[in-house]
């Protein structure tokens, strides 16, 4: 019931933002349309933690600031390789642990090495995942470790 | 402060962000280019859509100010900063199950990941 909710009030806000319309009428239909939306939804049993990730920590929005600065740092770096007159490129393929307990966990992690230039999740399996990376520079264990660290902070509420 | 200052000071921002965003599109496809593999030219492409692509992004909303236009940029990106790692990420795996390595590979742990898998599955 509470996933419904907090669908619907997402909803209609997303269609607020993209409508940009205050008139009654037009109102009405998108809380109309909204509902319908989430009977739907309901209806396919999607209101589960995937659909609706209510578990999240808010800390998550700190999290994406940090890994902002994390991108940044690692986009220079990558382009320092780039302009080389010698490239310096040691490619590797090495595994990561990642200590998540749930899938979005695991998600999010992922998506954050695969952001960050200069590596790339490629597989996952065993409770690790098979990472790309560019040279040894982007291969150093303490980053991926501080990351998995804060992506299990911000992981279950 | 008048109005004309704070016109001034947001140009010169959104410049700034404009600016640094073209310099890093021009690296990564300078690096899409100069790369020599399938899985060094990932890198170079994860420059252009995650630091080049939010920068541009960012130089617009400044530009745009408190408007909805603002509220559909930054819709943009969060879409783009969840979509792209996944496209990146489709990309790499196809490439790996395709069997395709990098060359000059120094350090494969892949059998500790992939092993286990396919252990698994023979189990299941």
């Amino acid at each position: 019931m509470t996933k419904a909710v907090a669908l619907l009030v997402a909803l209609f806000a997303l269609w607020l933002a993209l409508s940009g319309y205050f008139k009654p009428f037009l109102l009405t239909l998108g809380v109309l349309s909204c509902l319908f939306t989430v009977f739907l939804a309901a209806r396919m049993k999607l209101l589960d933690d995937e659909a609706v990730p209510l578990q999240l920590r808010l800390s998550l929005l700190l999290y994406w600031g940090w890994l902002g600065r994390e991108i940044f740092k690692s986009a220079l770096a990558v382009s320092k390789v780039i302009l080389a007159r010698e490239m310096p490129i040691g490619q590797q393929l090495i595994a990561i642990p990642s200590t998540q307990k749930t899938e979005m966990g695991h998600v999010i992690f992922a998506n954050s090495i695969t952001l960050t230039p200069g590596t790339v999740t490629v597989a996952a399996g065993g409770g690790r995942f098979l990472v790309h990376a560019l040279n040894e520079g982007f291969a150093a264990p303490e980053g991926f470790a501080e990351m998995d660290k804060r992506v299990t902070a911000v992981e279950v509420r | 402060m008048d109005f004309f200052t704070v016109d001034l000071l947001r140009d010169i921002a959104s410049g700034i962000a404009f600016a640094a965003g073209g310099v890093f599109l021009l690296i990564g496809t300078f690096g899409l280019v100069r790369l020599p593999d399938v899985w060094s030219r990932l890198h170079a492409a994860g420059i252009v859509d995650t630091v080049g692509a939010e920068l541009m992004l960012i130089g617009m909303m400044i530009q745009a100010g408190f408007t909805q236009a603002t509220v559909k940029l930054l819709l943009i990106s969060l879409f783009l900063f969840v979509t792209s790692p996944t496209a990146t990420h489709a990309v790499a795996n196809a490439a790996f199950v395709a069997g395709i390595r990098p060359v000059r590979l120094r350090r494969n742990e892949a059998a500790d990941v992939i092993g286990e898998t396919v252990k698994k599955a023979a189990k299941s």
